[in-house]
């Protein structure tokens, strides 16, 4: 099966591979580093790469400025809770779609993923005035259904594509046996699908935890995640890119951790139905 | 009456302060400024008076401003304080949207606050917010690169010698770049420095009749002067840069001069941040001989809106960092140089603050903006670097961003100004004038 | 095959979905237009009563209608182009046997991790500051003149930004498809002496072509609103105001929000244009 590849080749393969990758990982990285730096450190002519003086300080100064757990912690219940109600809600009716197709599924599909198309900024007066009406301002629960809403056309996509490379036949086999529509999902299907779901859901945690326009604009100080703390720190006074850099580096390593350790399982699911 | 006004207003007070027993947690918005961090810093000396604490949302200008519009609009209630300018406060104070601060007690001593920011943060002689702090524009250079060039600064300038001692400073070769100006496109950033600018030129934004104006001889001259000098002796991207960025620049000592919001003269003599802290002075910006300078006047005031639930707390708040002991506090924590300034009178008088090189230059520029005649011909309107209607923050965001192209080389002077023109009329005629 | 039992449990299943996502889509919808058609002003008194098409034609009449039309697809088509393009090569690339692969996999997806705040941030100062920026220093370094990059080439540095985010995804998605690639096809063409070029012309991009849509598609939805990078970097100035941060201007900055929710209505019409022609492709290349 494999192809018999030379170690010369091999070599410069791998050589390539690692000088594009370092490119392309290099503005976090860069980022990274600057927030060790002191601010005339960070803006040194020539930049300084790694031999410089490593401080902490910077981090110290964003943490006293900003109780970053909180925000930390709104960011976790909202990206988390969002995904999790959107999976409970798609998963239902992703497999709907996948075992019992009707002539419109196709279409109801796509008309899920035209409502992602509505620019934020039109309807922020809209959904303002719903959410002062109904009390959900500056609340973690507000913030929970809206990404639940945004995400859940992908969520539905996701699934519904994965949910459909499960052969039916096994399903046939469940059902002679027996078994009852909900036991044909917890015991048949859902174990198959396990992966796709991994990686739905983690795909979703991404895009909530990035997503910056409702969070920012539908909290104040309660329910603020991380995308409100960046928010604080884009143009202060004076020299900055240090702080940025740190606040920039609390901001993203939960969920590039986060990403490191799962992408294994993200990149399984991450299909859309592109193989086939 | 105004005694009768006092005792009514300490006896509401008194009533506030033993209603107000039970303690309260605000929240306030405000501006990622210094000024305002350092306040944030000094919360607890709030809690330990008044027993309330206080939940900060600090935000980047325009993020704030955007979220503090929507939210008093929509009367959304999420603030109990909003950090706002002196282009809001009268707006909004004539839509009844902010809690007039008409009984603050007696001890906060109201007419300490300077004539003009009480004027400018006031709609029909009622007090809507707070002054934190207040500024104007001044010129602030390198004494070193000053004398290099072989010319001497005079007091008052006119525009024709700033240019030219930009020119003259200027050494590209060694990253020195004559004047640093803002070029980012903005109501708040570029146009609140070119509006001012334009003042000094003679020109306008409207005739008596909001006529749009950018058709004018003056505003041709101010814009070409603005475009050439910046080509000639500015920094290289300079279409980008806004007060933070020529901040950085002046710091590093890559600005020769700089024409700024007087608060930053703070930052630019301070040794742990600024390489040329010792070599900075100052003077009043620029005129070209026609009565008006081109210094601006702003302050960032704490506003309460209307309709809140715990005004009492709010109230105490404002009093508390806006009065001439959270100066006091500042100044023996952080030293005199770096209280909040441009509020208070007292604050000019005080020895202490005499001494900071910065304070009086700052005092002259404040007191020569005057936003009831800001132009050389008569206008309908009132403020300096900004004119006080709602739809003037839209119209001067696109009428910078054409600006700041004509900056960037990608349209001509004659070419911004032309499509400024339209933009404005439409938007104009749109608003019903 | 599916029973009239089954099929009545599946409508009820997709029910939740179904009925929520409607309400998401109507409730503000149906306000956006309301709103459109009258005059509303938060800063003058609210709602000041119907004006029939006014904002309507105002929209489209304002000279930045188009450009912003022009420059959204721009945006769009630009990232799309890079994103596929490299995605391609570098899914190619990482699919060679190699030392170290799942480093240097991790190494590509990261920016996909990064909030578009952040990295609009991090790109405008730390790289293309023309004074304190990295790739000033480097320009500087090799003798030439800084490029002030956000107003000299600001569309393409936004392209820029946009497509560092999206390539890690798009990578993803081929690299998926490109191992699905049968392999031994491949080394049947390899013996019969098929060039490298003929092997990626005939083979594996007809191959990808599925996948490449599916990139398209999903990449599409999220770059017709693109804001933060915008918003962060030129604030609209220099030619980069798309056609959301043209509505952005109408609501936020001009207060008029009678007229931004005539261009909501607007952008809406051409999402789903833009929608329909993908459905077409996409509609065509899902079914086979």
């Amino acid at each position: 099966m494999a192809r018999s590849v030379t170690q010369q080749r091999k070599a410069i393969n791998t050589a390539v591979a690692w000088a594009v990758g370092l490119l392309i990982f290099f503005p976090i990285l860069w980022t990274i580093l600057t927030s060790f730096k002191t601010e005339a450190q960070a803006i040194n002519d020539p930049p300084l790469f790694l031999f410089f003086d490593w401080t902490l300080e910077n981090y110290a100064v964003v943490q006293e400025r900003s109780d970053y757990m909180r925000f930390l912690w709104n960011s976790i219940i909202i990206a988390g809770g969002s995904t999790i109600l959107g999976i409970i809600i798609a998963v239902p009716a992703a497999w709907s779609m996948a075992f019992v197709p009707s002539k419109r599924t196709k279409d109801i599909l796509l008309w899920m993923l035209s409502t992602k198309m509505l620019p934020a900024v039109g309807v922020l007066y809209p959904i303002y005035l719903v959410f002062i009406r109904l009390g959900l301002l500056d609340t973690r629960i507000g913030l929970v259904v809206v990404l639940m809403l945004i995400n859940l056309p992908i969520i539905i996509w996701m699934l519904y594509t994965y949910f459909k490379e499960i052969p039916g036949e096994i399903l046939e086999a469940a059902r002679m046996d027996g078994a009852t529509l909900k036991e044909e999902i917890l015991y048949v299907l859902t174990p198959m699908a396990v992966p796709g779901i991994a990686s739905t859901l983690l795909l979703n945690i991404i895009l909530a935890w990035n997503e910056a326009f409702w969070t920012l604009n539908l909290t104040a100080a309660k329910a603020a995640p991380l995308t409100a703390f960046i928010a604080s720190y884009s143009s202060p006074e004076g020299l900055f890119y240090a702080k940025l850099s740190a606040a920039s580096t609390m901001a993203i390593a939960p969920i590039l951790i986060l990403g490191w350790f799962s992408q294994k399982q993200l990149v399984r699911g991450l299909t859309f139905g592109a193989v086939k | 009456m105004y005694l009768k006004n006092a005792f009514g207003a300490a006896a509401t007070v008194s009533l506030l302060m033993t209603s107000s027993a039970i303690a309260e947690t605000i929240t306030i918005a405000t501006v990622n400024n210094g000024d305002m961090i350092r306040m944030q810093g000094l919360t607890d000396d709030f809690t330990a008076k008044t027993g309330h604490e206080v939940e900060w949302v600090t935000l980047e200008e325009n993020v704030l401003r955007q979220r503090v519009t929507t939210d008093i609009t929509t009367k959304g209630g999420q603030f109990d304080i909003m950090t706002i300018g002196m282009y809001e406060t009268p707006i909004w104070g004539k839509n009844g949207w902010l809690v007039p601060l008409n009984d603050l007690p007696a001890d906060y001593d109201v007419d300490d606050i300077l004539p003009a920011m009480r004027g400018g943060l006031s709609y029909d002689d009622t007090l809507y917010a707070a002054p934190f702090y207040g500024e104007s524009s001044m010129i602030m250079y390198r004494t070193d690169l000053m004398e290099k060039a072989g010319l001497e600064m005079p007091e008052a300038p006119t525009w024709a010698f700033v240019a030219n001692a930009a020119r003259a400073m200027t050494d590209k070769d060694n990253e020195i770049y004559g004047i640093c100006l803002r070029g980012k496109a903005g109501w708040g950033e570029n146009m609140a420095f070119l509006t001012a600018t334009s003042n000094a030129f003679g020109a306008r934004w409207f005739d008596e009749n909001w006529t749009a104006q950018f058709d004018s001889e003056e505003w041709a001259t101010t814009l070409n002067f603005y475009i050439d000098l910046l080509n000639d002796a500015g920094p290289p991207g300079a279409s980008n840069n806004g007060f933070n960025e020529n901040l950085s620049l002046f710091q590093q000592g890559k600005c020769g001069m700089w024409i700024d919001a007087t608060v930053a003269a703070s930052f630019v003599t301070n040794p742990d941040d600024s390489t040329v802290a010792d070599k900075v002075d100052f003077a009043l910006a620029p005129d070209t001989g026609l009565d008006r300078r081109s210094n601006w006047l702003w302050a960032w005031a704490l506003a309460i809106p209307a309709g809140t639930q715990k005004e009492g707390a709010a109230k105490e708040f404002i009093q508390w960092a806006t009065s001439k002991e959270y100066i006091e506090l500042v100044a023996e924590n952080e030293g005199w140089a770096n209280v909040p300034p441009g509020a208070r009178t007292s604050l000019y008088e005080n020895p202490n603050y005499k001494a900071v090189p910065f304070s009086e230059m700052t005092l002259k520029s404040i007191l020569s903006a005057d936003p009831l005649n800001p132009t050389v011909d008569a206008v309908p309107y009132v403020g300096v670097q900004f004119v006080a209607i709602p739809e003037f923050a839209g119209i001067a965001s696109q009428v910078g961003q054409e600006f700041s192209a004509a900056l960037a080389g990608q349209q001509t002077a004659e070419e911004a100004l032309a499509k400024a023109q339209a933009l404005t009329s439409e938007e104009m005629e749109a608003a019903g004038y | 095959m599916a029973t009239q039992h089954s099929r009545s449990a599946a409508r009820i299943m997709m029910a939740p979905a179904v009925i929520l996502l409607l309400g998401w889509m109507l409730v503000p919808l149906t306000m956006t237009v309301l709103f459109s058609f009258k005059k509303y002003l938060p800063l003058r008194g609210g709602d000041l009563g119907w004006v029939g098409f006014d904002n309507y034609v105002r929209f489209v009449s304002s000279s930045a209608f188009w450009p912003s039309v022009q420059v959204t697809l721009v945006i769009v088509g630009g990232v799309l182009a890079i994103t596929v393009a490299l995605g391609v090569l570098l899914a190619l690339l990482l699919d060679q046997p190699m030392w170290g692969q799942g480093i240097v996999r991790i190494l590509v997806i990261a920016p996909f991790f990064v909030m578009p705040t952040v990295s609009a941030l991090v790109w405008k100062n730390m790289f293309m500051d023309p004074v304190n920026g990295l790739f000033a220093h480097l320009w500087k370094f090799f003798g030439a003149e800084p490029v002030s990059w956000l107003s000299e080439a600001s569309i393409q540095s936004i392209i820029m930004i946009v497509s560092w985010q999206w390539l890690p995804f798009a990578t993803l998605i081929l690299l998926t498809a490109i191992q699905s690639l049968d392999s031994e096809q491949l080394e049947a063409s390899e013996m019969d002496g098929a060039s490298p070029l003929a092997r990626f012309g005939y083979i594996i991009l007809p191959h990808l072509g599925r996948a490449i849509t599916v990139v398209v598609l999903i990449q599409t939805i999220f770059l017709l609103s693109i804001f933060a990078e915008i918003y962060v970097t030129t604030q609209g100035a220099f030619g980069t105001r798309t056609l959301t941060f043209l509505i952005f201007q109408r609501v936020l900055e001009s207060q008029n929000v009678g007229l931004g929710s005539a261009g909501g209505v607007y952008a809406i019409i051409l999402a789903n244009i833009v929608a329909a022609f993908l459905m077409r492709i996409v509609g065509k290349n899902l079914d086979s």
